[in-house]
Parts: structure tokens; sequence; C-alpha cells
């Protein structure tokens, strides 16, 4: 007797002012919130004086940054939406970083393109057999591929960088032979660079308005631009074709799909071999920012992949707004340890309003407690000049907590994910 | 025949899954044309003199005791279906705090060692315990939470030994945090080697090894027989089943946690009270992800997990003759990466085929009365959390043997 739930689109009813403000649903308030954010992240750097915070080199960085991330994400979206927890997304991403490295010092960054895809293909393969075929738990297989993906880099490495006349050791390769292309929007970026003008009279809103657009547009990769656009693509192969409807429908009830005549194990299998490709596509990116593979050199971002796709609530759009927002933490944290420190005046300012928020609907200890976290954060803001490196270094990862923290409760995810689907066993 | 049945079926996993790893390494190792033959004869052997395999004994045990804590820690979590991946985490901040704790007092012999102890075992338990609270009232899954506290906790321990604990000087290649007095060491086992009639290693065999028998065995008690322990293994098998029969499952999940944290505080204590006496970069990394293989390996049991601490150890301590050997010492990884997986595929099979004889058992044990009478549970249909997976068919397979 499963009843079917209806998406709940509906608005629910607010004060007068915001009911007005957010009438067009879901989507309109989501629009309001970016830009109430953003207007925010402007304040906050016209209090601060930190230029960083909004800068067009920071941009920058947090699109190179996010890119790993959201393609890490990507691939855990077609895992889980398939119903496979891809815990291994971290192994495959460090495999595609390494056959990157090995075939771009051979073949220029095409080969590295297609060395890293398919090493991350290799991990995908490998957890597609165990939690698949075998049914072992998926977050153990994915613990088991991380392990064994660092060892079999490392061994790789030894075997293949030591003693290689182009350079290279037993934690890193030889440089790539070539670079990706990139580009930069004529006009607006590049030539007049009017954006970059714009940029440079620091006004309120406009110039980091400026900031933005520029550090967006200018020294484009192509292959930045086709892995932004996979998001939409995503969407479209997972919400607007058969193949999308079938793969979703074994993340939510494999033995009605099943039972229709869905090849369940095959579309597992597919999804999975896609989500190792994507998380290796990502290593990929990881190894034209350096120019070179270096071990340890993913850091955790296959991980924090798998937080923004949770963040995003299992979908592409979501998604691509988690790994920007990570992005920009680590994008900042790279760029201006100084800047990291007016962040604090962010966090102080959200946990103030979340304060009032529970606050009006009587929550006493999550309003206690957001208002003193809030006001610890104005006192470092106020009290540190600069953040120590090791504790600059985690702040995509608390961002990460926090915003999970804050924001688990209201998420759905596929209904089967994670649960071993045996033929006959439901 | 029951009893040497399940014997047989679980013991059947780990040497299925050692096997194929073995095979899988020597592909590996003839592929870039070394003689695996020859390098596993380099990994088995200790030495030629009695001193030298002593020697070589004491390092493995060395190595084996933060390794079935590790492992342990993890397994307590397991056996309730919860996920602690940020065992590494808690025991690195855990380690340093203790080594800042126990450099800055000065107390009597034991009192110092049980308060370094102490206040590894509290942090450990602490950083695990937001975990827990962070499931229990935010509905974060600790699986992502725990690598996100990693990650926070290796930088705040960085912060710290560069910081605020750093005791050694500037310009010192290795980082250090100020050494422990000597009332803070714990004392070595070598004493009782020699009294058994064998050499005198060169490394001192840590004492430690007592503490964490002494832990394993109150883990293995724990487990078994209290309450807590019945309540802990009840929710891994059926959170819904353990619900209704009246455990509080959020509690539960915190008192796990801590408690989970509270032995991975335990992890980095061994090196230090034995060996290093200071925390430094050079410290003694990736136990907590190890630990995960080994109570993997070890089918969260505490025996097991002392064998597969033990076969991990010894496969690590190849590492080096292997290098000697002009081989990688990689292999061991491979090694042991290739016995996770296999042994957790080994497992699978071991799960199905337990519960096919069971079925058939119960089938031939139901067919003349009508078939309501219940085959000693042999028909249950594994019916899981989205997390309980894996303790939960392990615990199955041996329920439906029962």
């Amino acid at each position: 007797m499963s009843t079917v739930s209806t998406p709940s689109a509906v608005a629910r009813p607010r004060g007068p002012l915001l009911s007005r403000l957010t009438g067009g649903g879901r989507r309109r308030q989501v629009l309001w919130l970016v830009a109430g954010i953003f207007v925010l992240v402007s304040a906050v750097r016209v209090i601060s004086g930190e230029e960083a915070l909004t800068s067009s080199s920071t941009f920058a960085a947090a699109l190179l940054l996010a890119v790993p991330i959201g393609l890490a994400a990507l691939g855990g979206l077609f895992s889980e939406r398939a119903g496979v927890v891809n815990i291994g997304l971290e192994g495959m991403m460090i495999l595609g970083t390494w056959g990157a490295g090995w075939a771009g010092y051979q073949w220029g960054w095409g080969g590295a393109v297609v060395g890293g895809v398919v090493f991350g293909l290799a991990g995908g393969l490998l957890h597609a057999i165990a939690t698949v075929t075998f049914g072992v738990d998926h977050v153990v297989s994915g613990v088991a591929i991380n392990i064994l993906a660092a060892g079999i880099v490392r061994f790789l490495s030894e075997l293949i960088f030591i003693d290689n006349p182009a350079g290279g050791g037993a934690a890193q390769s030889p440089r790539l032979s070539s670079r990706p292309p990139d580009f930069s929007l004529p006009v607006l970026s590049s030539g007049p660079d009017l954006l970059g003008k714009l940029e440079d009279l620091q006004w309120f809103l406009i110039s980091d308005l400026a900031g933005l657009l520029r550090g967006l547009t200018s020294d484009v990769g192509v292959l930045t631009v086709v892995a932004v656009l996979m998001i939409p693509g995503s969407y479209l192969l997972l919400w607007r074709t058969a193949f999308g409807l079938r793969l979703r429908s074994c993340g939510e009830n494999p033995a009605a799909a099943d039972s229709l005549g869905v090849p369940v194990y095959r579309l597992k299998y597919v999804a999975v071999l896609i989500s190792g490709a994507l998380a290796g596509l990502g290593g990929v990116f990881l190894v034209f920012v350096a120019n070179i593979y270096r071990e340890g050199q993913t850091a955790g971002r296959g991980f924090i992949g798998l937080a923004a796709l949770i963040f995003g609530n299992w979908r592409p759009g979501g998604l691509a707004a988690g790994a920007g927002l990570f992005g920009f933490a680590d994008g900042l944290q790279l760029r201006s340890r100084t800047a990291v420190v007016a962040l604090l005046l962010l966090v102080a300012v959200v946990l103030v309003a979340v304060a009032v928020y529970q606050a009006r609907r009587r929550n006493v200890v999550p309003a206690v407690l957001a208002l003193v976290f809030g006001a610890a954060a104005l006192v470092g803001f106020l009290t540190i000049d600069e953040l120590p490196p090791g504790i600059v270094f985690f702040t995509p990862h608390l961002t990460t907590l926090l915003v999970l923290s804050l924001a688990s409760q209201r998420l759905r995810p596929p209904k089967a994910d994670g649960l071993v689907y045996r033929r006959g066993e439901h | 025949m029951s009893v040497v049945r399940r014997i047989g079926l679980a013991l059947l996993a780990p040497a299925l899954a050692i096997g194929v790893a073995l095979v899988i390494s020597a592909i590996v190792i003839a592929l870039i044309g070394e003689d695996p033959l020859a390098a596993f004869q380099v990994m088995t052997d200790l030495g030629d003199t009695p001193a030298q395999q002593v020697q070589s004994i004491v390092v493995i045990l060395n190595r084996a005791v933060p390794l079935f804590l590790s492992g342990l820690a993890v397994s307590v979590a397991f056996r309730m279906g919860l996920f602690n991946i940020g065992v590494e985490g808690q025991y690195r901040l855990a380690t340093i705090l203790a080594a800042a704790v126990g450099a800055a007092v000065t107390l009597p012999g034991p009192l110092h060692v049980l308060l370094i102890i102490a206040v590894a075992v509290v942090v450990g338990a602490i950083w695990a315990g937001i975990v827990g609270v962070l499931k229990v009232t935010r509905g974060v899954s600790e699986v992502i939470s725990s690598i996100m506290l990693n990650f926070i906790a290796l930088g705040l321990a960085s912060y710290l030994l560069t910081g605020p604990l750093r005791g050694s000087g500037e310009g010192a290649s290795i980082v250090t945090t100020t050494p422990i007095a000597e009332s803070g060491w714990f004392p070595g086992l070598n004493g009782l080697l020699t009294g058994l009639g064998l050499a005198e290693p060169r490394t001192e065999l840590y004492g430690f090894l007592v503490v964490a028998i002494v832990v394993g065995v109150a883990i293995a008690v724990l487990i078994k027989r209290t309450r807590f322990g019945f309540d802990l293994r009840a929710t891994g098998l059926s959170p819904s089943a353990a619900a209704a029969s009246g455990v509080d499952a959020r509690r539960m999940v915190i008192r796990t946690m801590l408690l989970s944290g509270a032995i991975a505080g335990l992890i980095g204590m061994p090196d230090l009270l034995g060996d290093t006496h200071q925390f430094g970069t050079e410290f003694t990394a990736g136990l907590g992800f190890l630990g995960i293989a080994v109570a993997l390996l070890g089918r969260n049991s505490p025996l097991g997990i002392a064998f597969a601490a033990l076969l991990f150890a010894f496969l690590d301590r190849a590492a080096l003759p292997l290098q000697f050997a002009d081989i990688p010492s990689s292999v061991v990884t491979i090694i042991q990466g290739t016995i996770v997986l296999a042994v957790v595929i080994a497992n699978e099979i071991a799960r199905r085929l337990a519960l096919r004889s069971a079925e058939r058992a119960g089938a031939a044990a139901t067919a003349p009365p009508p078939p309501d009478g219940g085959g000693g549970g042999g028909g249950t249909s594994p019916d899981d959390g989205p997390d309980g997976g894996f303790q939960n068919r392990a615990g199955q397979a041996q329920g439906a043997q029962a």
C-alpha cells in the first residue's frame, strides 16, 4: 500500500512580505537566497577591506577548484541515483590523477584526459563488481577501494616514474608535455578588459559582480566549459530521458523496476562506471592545475564531492551550488589567509540570523547556541589578523560540516540508496 | 557438527581472501619481472640467528598493538552499523594533546602514565562524540562528518604542533612537542623475553601490549555479556526491532561513538609511551585507515582483529627487506588492499552459503508439519537499514546457524 508522495513544491505560508518576495515557489526562493548571500559577501568585503574576498582571481581559483569537486559530485550523482553509495570516489579520483599524469607526460593533455578517465573507470568497475555482482556493503567496498587505490598509484609510481629519463619520482610524475587550451571572453575580460576596470573601482556590489564575472570568463579552459556543461547535460540525461528514468528507478525501488523489465544489474553497472569515469576526470583537472601528478593531490576532494552531492540534495543544480561553495572556500584559503578571517564576519551574521529565526520559533536551545557561536565568530573576526596555515587548510572541510549540520534534515536521498539489491531476495 | 561447520565457515572467508590476495600479488610481482616466490621468501624470512628472529617478532608485535586497538575502535562502531571512518583524526588529535599534557606535568610514575592515557581517551571520545551528536541531532551521516572531522583534526594537530605546542627549536628539520619526562614512560617487556630464555632484542617490546590485551578482553566481555553490548548488537542487527523493544537508539549512537573514540584515543599510546615520548611530524600516521581494514578482516570480533592486526604487522615489517631486495615495497600495500577487498567479497559469499544451508535445513525440518513452525530463523530475509549492511549480514549468517 505505498502512496505516491508529491514533491513539496507548494509554498508554505510565511509572513506577508516574505510570501510576496518568495511567491514564485522554490526556484525564486533559491534565487533570492543566492542574491542575499552575494550582497552579504559584498558588504563583508567593504567592511573588512579584504579585496581578495571577491576579486576575480579568487573566483577564477574557485572555479578551477570547484570543477574537480563538481565532477566527483556528478559521479556520485549517477551512482547514488542508481542506488549505489560511492565512498570510493576519492580512490577513483586518485586513480584518475595518476592515469592523467602517466598518459599526460607522454601524449599531452588529450592523452591525460583519456588516461584519467580510463583509470577512474577501472576503479568504478571494481566497485561495481564488488557491490552489484557480489553484494558487498557499499561503504565497505568504497573504503577498500580508497585504500587499494593509494597503494596502486604508489606502486605504479615506484615502478614507472623512478629512474624515468623524463623526470618524476616515487611521489610524482614528469611534467605534462602540453597544456590544455584556454580562452578569455573578448572585450569584457580581455583586450579592453571592461570588467577588470570595473573591478578595480572597488564599488559596493558592482565591483564584486564584475570580479565574479571576470573570474568566470578570463583564461577559462575549454575543458572547464565542457565540465560545467555536463551539469545541465546530466540533468537532461537523468530526468528527461527513458534511460534516466530507468536508472533512477533502480535507486528508488529496484524490485519494482525489475518487475517492469528494467535491467537493474546492468544499469547499476553503467551508473557506477560513469561515476568512476567522472571522478577520474575530476582527477585529470587537478593534474591540469599543477601540470604534474603529485601523490596526495586529491586531498580528500572526492569526499568533499560526496558532501556537495548530499548538500545538493542529490540534484545536479544543488550539487553544482555545493561544489561552487566548497571551491570558493578552497580558492579563498589558497589566495589569502587574511581573507579567511573576513569569512568569520560572514559566519557571525548568518548565525545571528539563524538565532533570530530560531528565537521567533521559540526554539531556545538552538537559538542560544547559534548566538553564542555567532558571538565567538565576531570576536574572532575582530581579534585575529591572520589564521595559521594548519587552520586555514581545513576551511572547506569545516564549511562542509557546518552547512551539512544546518541543512541535512531537509534532504531526501534516493529511497534504495545504499541497499544491496539481490534479485529474488526482496 | 554444527559447531565444526560454523567455525569452518568463519575461517573459510578470511582464508579464501588471503589466498586470493596472494595469487593477485604474485601476478603483480611477476608482471614487473620479479620472482614472486623469491619475494614471498623475503617477506617470510625473519632472520638467520635467533637474536634476529626475536627482533623481527618484537617489531611485528609492536606494530600489531596499535593496529589492534585501531581495529577494535572501528569494530565497536561497526557492530552497531555505524561507520567510524574518523579514527585517524581521533587518534592524531588525542596523541598530540596527551603528549603535550604529559610533557607539561611531572607526577610519580604510574600516575603520570595514567594521566596521559586519560587525556588521550577523553580527547578521542569527545572528537568521536561530535560525530554522534551531529548524527542524532542534525541527521548528518556519520560517514561524511567523520571524514570531514578527520581533515579538521589533522589541520588542528599540524597547527598545534607548529604553533603553541612546539617543543623543538627553530630550524629543526623534524618538528616535535616537548619530550615527556621519564616518569611518564611505559615500561617495556624485554625483561620478560630474556626471562623466557630468548635473546635480548634491540628494540624494546611495548609494555602497552598488556593494556591492549586487557582492553580487547574487556570489549569482548562488554559486547557479549552486558546489557549495553546486547543493545548494541541488537541495534546493529535490526534497528527497528531494537527500538521496538525499548532501546533508545539516539543514546546508543552517542554512547557507541564515545566508546569507539575512547579506544581510538589509545592508538597512539604504545608508540608515544613506549618509544618516541613526543609527538612529531614523523609520528606514525595512517593507523586509523588501516584499522578499518583490520576490523573488516577480523570480522569485528576481538580475537579475529588480533589475528588480522598480526597479519598486517607482519606484512608491514616485510616492507624494508623487500626494499633491500629491490622490489617496490608498496607491494605490501597492494597485498593489504587486495586482502580487504577479497575478504569482504568472501564474507558475502560465505554468508550466502550459510544462508542457503540454513534455509535447506529449515525446509527439511519444517517439511512434515505445516510451515508455520519456523526452522530456527532460517528463512529470515535480509532486511537491512541503509548503513547496517555489512555487520547485519555477518550477524545474520551466524544467527542463522545457531
